[in-house]
C-alpha cells in the first residue's frame, strides 16, 4: 500500500513542483532530488525480500468487474528497472537544477520530469496489465512534454510531436494486443498471466497479439524501422536525453518484452519478429552511430543499437541471453547516462557539441574528464567495467545460440566494433588530444553538473570490481524473473581465456579500425549518396508521407461532408440513418400481420390518429408558417393524448409541456423570417419528398418490428418492485430518473445545459 | 421584443399576473409530488420555464429578467451543481456516487426527503435555466 501511496505522493510532488521552485530557487534541484533518494531506499529495502524469492504483490481494487486494478507487482525485473529509475532519476534532478538554472520555465520542467518519474515507476511496477498502459502512455505524454521543453524552437515541436505519434501509434497497437492478451489468460493481472503460458502459446489469439505488443515495444523502443524519433528528441535539454531517452523510458519496451517473455518466449514467432528485428537494429544503429558529428545524436543512435542487442537478447530467451540482457541494460544505463550527462557539461562549458571542433577539454576539467572516461570504457567492453561483463555475456550467448552461431557472434562483433569507435569518439577525443580551445576561459563545471557522471561512470567500474555486493544479486533476480525460474549468476571479472575473450580482443582490434577509419567511411558514404538516399527512401520519409496522406484525407472527407449548408447536413445525416439502420430491418413477417394490429384499436384511439394524420399533411403543405406551427402542434398534442390513453401520465404531461414551449419557440422564429417563398426547384423538392417518406417509413417500420417482437424485459419487472422497497417512490418513472438511473439523467442535464450553451453562443456571438 | 411595449395586450398582462404565481406555486407542486405520483423536475421545469415565458411575452423580455433576478445562464450552473452535489453526498459516506440517502423521519409538508430529491431540484432548475436562456436570447434578436 505505501508503494501506491508513494506513487499518489509523487504525481502530487509533480503538480506542487513549479510552486516549490518558486520558493527554493537555487536549491531546487537537490530538495527535488530527495524524493527520488527516498524511492531508492524504499526499493532497496524490499530488494532482500525480492532477492530472497519473494515478490511483493499489493492490488487495489479500480474497476475490478472489469478485470482492471491498480495492482503493484514487485520482482526481480521491476526491482532492477525501479532502482534505475529512481537513482538515476535524484543525479539527474540535481544535475538539472544546475543545467538549466535561471531558465524561464525550470520550475514546469521539474513537473514534466517528476510526472515521468511517476508514471516509468508505475510502469514498472503496475502488476495489472491495463494500469501498466496508463502508465505506459503517460511516459508518452511526459516525453512529449520534456522532448518540446524548448516550445519556442520548431525544431523542438516537431520532435515532439513525431516522438508522440510514433509510441503513440505503438501504444494503441499495444492495447489491442493487451486486451487480446487478456482476453486469451482471461485475467489482465500480470501475476496470472505469468503461470499460464502454455495455454497463452497455443490459444488462437496468440500471433495477432504478440505481434501488437511487439509493435507497441518496437515504437517505445527505437527499433528499426521506428527508430528515427529517437536521434530527433535529441532536441530535448540533455538531462531529459540521459534519462528518459537512454536510461529509463526507451527501455520500457524492453521492460515489456522481458516481463512477458516467459508467457510469450520461446516459439519460433516470437523469435523471428523480436530477435530478428532487435538483430537488425543492432547492427544499422552501431552503423548509423558513426555518421553525424553531434555529441548527442552520435550517442542516441548508439543507444538504438543498444536497445536492439537488449531486445534480440531478450528475443533469443536462453538463459545466457537473459543474463547478458539484465548485465547489458544495467551497464548501458551508466555508461550512457554518464555520457548524455557530459555531453551537457561540455555543451554547458563552452556552448559547442560538435565532435569535430572539441579537443583537448581534459585539462581544463579533469573530472569530468576522468567520468568520461571512465563511462566509455564501459562502452567500449574493455576491463573493468561492467561493460566488459556484458559483452562476454553477449558473445557467450550468441556463441551457444541454437541457430547460426557464427552469424550472430559476426554480427555481435561488428556491432561491438562500431560502439568502440564511437566510445572513442565521443568520450575520449573532445578531452584529450591537442587542445582547440586555448584561447576561452575553461573551467571545471560546477559539483552538481559532475557529480552525475562521476558517480555513474565509477559505479559501472565498481559494480565490475567488487559484483557480489550488488550487481550479482540484483541481476539474479531479474534473470529469474525473465526466465520464469529460479536462476543464480554470478558474474566475474575473469573468466579465463575462453572464445569470448578472443571475440572481445578481435572486437577492440575492429574499433580501433573503425575509429581510424571513421572520416573515410564517411567519405564513401557521402559519395554514395546515402544521406539524399535515406531522406527519399528512410522510415522518416515514410512518416512524412503518412501524416502528409492522413491531412489529404482529412481534406477530402471534409470537402464532401462539410458543405457549409444546413440542408446538406441535414440530408447526410438522414441519409446515413437510413443506410445503417434500414440496412439491418430484415421483415419478420408479412404486412398484414402488423396491419391487423391497427385494427384492434379503438374508435377513439383511431379518431386522434387520423387527425394527426391530417395535421400532419397540412403542416407539409400549407404556405403559411403560423398555420404549420399550429399543425405541428395538433401532432404533438396527439401524441401526448395517445400517452394519457396507454397508461403514461408522466410521458403526456412532459409531452405536453414540450409541446406548449415548441410553439412558443417557433413563433417566436418565425416572427422575423422573411415571406414564405419556394426557393427549391421542383427536382430538389421531389429528392426532399423522397428521403423524406424513406425516412418515416423505416422508423414506421422500424416502431412495428420492434413492437411485434415479444418484450421479455427483466429491468421492467424489477423496477416496479423495487421502486418503493429500495428507493422509496411509488412513481416508477421517476424513481428510476432520479434514483435507478441518476447517471444517465445527470448526463442528459449536462447534454441539455452544453446544447443551451451552444444556442446562446449562436445567437449572440455572431461576428459582426 | 424589446421597445415594442405598445404591442401589449391588456388582457394577457391582466391575466399573467394572476396566472404566474399560480403556474410557479403548480411546478413546484409537479415537483415535489413526482416521486410517488405523474411529475418530477423535468415536467415541473418546463411547467414554469412556460410560466416565465409568458410573461416575458406580456411584459417583455427585460421585465421577465428583472423579476427572475438571476441570469438564467446561472441558473443551469448552479442546477447541475445541485445535482452533482447530491450525488457526491453519498461518496462521502463511502457509497458509489448519486447512492440515495434519505432522511429518517418524514418531514411535514414535504413528505420523506432524500438525496434523489434534490437531485430532481437540480434538474428543475437545468430545465428552467436552459429554456428561458434560449427563449431569453431568441427574443432579445
Amino acid at each position: 500500500m505505501n508503494l501506491i501511496l508513494g506513487l499518489v505522493l509523487t504525481f502530487l510532488l509533480a503538480a506542487l513542483a513549479p510552486r516549490l521552485h518558486a520558493l527554493l530557487k537555487e536549491t531546487s534541484g537537490w530538495v527535488f532530488a530527495m524524493w527520488p533518494l527516498a524511492w531508492t531506499i524504499v526499493i532497496g529495502s524490499l530488494a532482500q525480500q525480492v532477492i530472497e524469492g519473494d515478490s511483493v504483490y499489493i492490488r487495489y481494487p479500480w474497476m475490478s468487474q472489469l478485470g482492471v486494478n491498480l495492482s503493484l507487482y514487485v520482482d526481480g525485473l521491476s526491482l532492477l528497472f525501479a532502482l534505475l529509475i529512481s537513482g538515476i532519476g535524484a543525479l539527474v534532478l540535481i544535475y538539472s537544477g544546475s543545467y538549466l538554472k535561471r531558465h524561464r520555465y525550470l520550475g514546469r520542467f521539474y513537473l514534466f520530469i517528476l510526472l515521468f518519474m511517476g508514471s516509468m515507476l508505475g510502469l514498472v511496477l503496475s502488476g495489472n496489465l491495463i494500469s501498466m498502459f496508463v502508465f505506459w502512455e503517460l511516459t508518452s505524454l511526459s516525453s512529449y512534454f520534456l522532448i518540446g521543453f524548448d516550445h519556442e524552437r520548431e525544431e523542438a515541436r516537431r520532435a515532439a510531436l513525431q516522438a508522440m505519434v510514433v509510441t503513440g501509434m505503438g501504444g494503441l497497437a499495444l492495447l489491442a494486443g493487451l486486451l487480446l492478451l487478456g482476453q486469451a489468460g482471461g485475467t489482465l493481472e500480470i501475476a496470472a498471466l505469468l503461470k499460464q503460458g502454455e495455454t497463452l502459446r497455443t490459444s488462437p489469439h496468440y500471433l495477432p497479439a504478440l505481434a501488437l505488443i511487439v509493435i507497441g515495444a518496437f515504437t517505445k523502443s527505437a527499433q528499426v524501422p521506428f527508430h528515427f524519433w529517437l536521434p530527433n528528441a535529441m532536441e530535448a535539454p540533455t538531462p531529459v536525453s540521459a534519462y528518459l531517452h537512454s536510461a529509463t523510458m526507451v527501455k520500457a519496451g524492453i521492460y515489456l518484452l522481458a516481463r512477458l517473455s516467459p508467457v510469450l518466449g520461446g516459439t519460433a514467432a516470437w523469435q523471428l519478429m523480436v530477435a530478428g528485428g532487435g538483430l537488425v537494429t543492432m547492427v544499422l544503429g552501431a552503423i548509423m552511430a558513426l555518421g553525424p558529428s553531434d555529441l548527442k545524436r552520435i550517442l542516441a543512435y548508439s543507444t538504438v543499437s543498444t536497445l536492439g542487442t537488449l531486445t534480440f537478447l531478450i528475443g533469443l530467451g536462453t538463459p545466457l541471453a537473459a543474463k547478458a540482457a539484465m548485465a547489458l541494460l544495467l551497464a548501458h544505463a551508466m555508461y550512457k547516462g554518464a555520457l548524455f550527462l557530459v555531453a551537457g557539461a561540455v555543451d554547458h562549458e563552452i556552448g559547442i557539441r560538435d565532435v569535430r571542433r572539441l579537443g583537448g577539454l581534459g585539462q581544463f576539467m579533469p573530472v569530468t574528464a576522468t567520468a568520461a572516461g571512465m563511462a566509455a570504457l564501459s562502452m567500449a567492453g574493455l576491463p573493468p567495467s561492467i561493460g566488459f561483463i556484458s559483452k562476454e555475456l553477449l558473445y557467450e550467448a550468441q556463441l551457444h545460440a541454437l541457430h547460426s552461431p557464427t552469424l550472430l557472434a559476426g554480427t555481435g562483433v561488428l556491432a561491438s566494433g562500431l560502439l568502440v569507435a564511437v566510445a572513442g569518439i565521443v568520450g575520449l577525443r573532445p578531452f584529450f588530444g591537442h587542445p582547440i580551445h586555448r584561447k576561452r576561459h575553461l573551467h571545471e563545471p560546477p559539483l552538481s553538473l559532475w557529480l552525475g557522471p562521476l558517480l555513474l561512470g565509477g559505479a559501472g567500474i565498481a559494480l565490475a570490481i567488487v559484483p557480489e555486493i550488488a550487481a550479482s544479486p540484483l541481476i539474479s533476480t531479474a534473470v529469474s524473473a525473465v526466465l520464469g525460474k529460479p536462476t543464480v549468476v554470478e558474474l566475474r571479472l575473469w573468466h579465463g581465456p575462453n572464445p569470448s575473450l578472443a571475440l572481445s580482443a578481435l572486437t577492440v582490434i575492429a574499433g580501433a579500425g573503425f575509429y581510424a577509419a571513421q572520416p573515410f567511411l564517411l567519405d564513401i558514404a557521402a559519395r554514395a549518396h546515402l544521406k539524399e538516399w535515406m531522406a527519399r527512401w528512410g522510415p522518416q520519409r515514410g512518416y512524412e508521407r503518412m501524416l502528409q496522406g492522413l491531412n489529404a484525407l482529412a481534406t477530402a472527407q471534409t470537402r464532401l461532408l462539410q458543405s457549409g449548408f444546413l440542408r446538406f447536413y441535414l440530408m447526410i445525416i438522414v441519409l446515413t440513418t437510413i443506410a445503417l439502420v434500414g440496412s439491418t430491418i430484415i421483415i419478420p413477417e408479412p404486412l398484414s400481420r402488423w396491419l391487423s394490429r391497427i385494427v384492434d384499436a379503438r374508435p377513439y384511439e383511431l379518431i386522434i390518429v387520423v387527425l394527426m394524420g391530417v395535421a400532419t399533411l397540412m403542416a407539409v403543405l400549407t404556405s403559411s408558417r403560423l398555420a404549420a406551427v399550429a399543425a405541428l402542434g395538433i401532432v404533438g398534442y396527439g401524441v401526448a393524448l395517445l400517452y394519457m390513453l396507454f397508461g403514461a401520465p408522466d410521458l403526456a404531461m412532459t409531452q405536453f409541456a414540450v409541446e406548449t414551449l415548441t410553439v412558443i419557440l417557433l413563433v417566436l422564429v418565425v416572427y422575423r423570417l422573411p415571406r414564405f417563398t419556394r426557393l427549391s426547384g421542383r427536382s430538389a423538392r421531389l429528392r426532399d419528398t423522397a428521403l423524406a417518406l424513406a425516412a418515416g417509413g423505416m422508423m414506421t417500420a422500424l416502431m412495428l418490428m420492434v413492437l411485434s417482437a415479444p418484450l421479455k424485459s427483466r429491468l421492467a419487472p424489477f423496477f416496479a418492485a423495487n421502486s418503493l422497497t429500495l428507493a422509496k417512490g411509488r412513481n416508477v418513472v421517476n424513481v428510476i430518473l432520479v434514483d435507478f438511473r441518476a447517471l444517465d439523467t445527470l448526463g442528459e442535464i449536462t447534454v441539455l445545459a452544453v446544447a443551451a450553451i451552444g444556442v446562446y453562443a449562436l445567437l449572440k456571438l455572431r461576428t459582426e | 421584443m424589446e421597445g415594442k411595449e405598445a404591442m401589449i395586450s391588456l388582457i394577457l398582462s391582466t391575466a399573467t399576473r394572476y396566472l404566474l404565481p399560480l403556474l410557479l406555486l403548480f411546478s413546484i407542486f409537479v415537483l415535489l409530488r413526482g416521486h410517488n405520483e405523474p411529475g418530477g423536475g423535468f415536467v415541473g421545469g418546463l411547467v414554469a420555464s412556460a410560466a416565465l415565458a409568458l410573461y416575458s411575452i406580456a411584459y417583455g423580455v427585460a421585465a421577465a429578467r428583472r423579476m427572475l433576478r438571476i441570469d438564467p445562464r446561472a441558473l443551469i450552473g448552479v442546477g447541475l451543481l445541485i445535482a452533482i452535489g447530491s450525488g457526491l453526498l453519498s461518496m462521502a459516506r463511502g457509497l458509489p456516487f448519486l447512492t440515495g440517502l434519505w432522511v429518517e423521519r418524514e418531514l411535514p409538508l414535504l413528505g420523506k426527503v432524500g438525496t434523489p430529491m434534490l437531485f430532481d431540484v437540480g434538474v428543475f432548475l437545468v430545465v428552467i435555466g436552459v429554456v428561458l436562456t434560449i427563449i431569453f436570447a431568441l427574443s432579445e434578436e
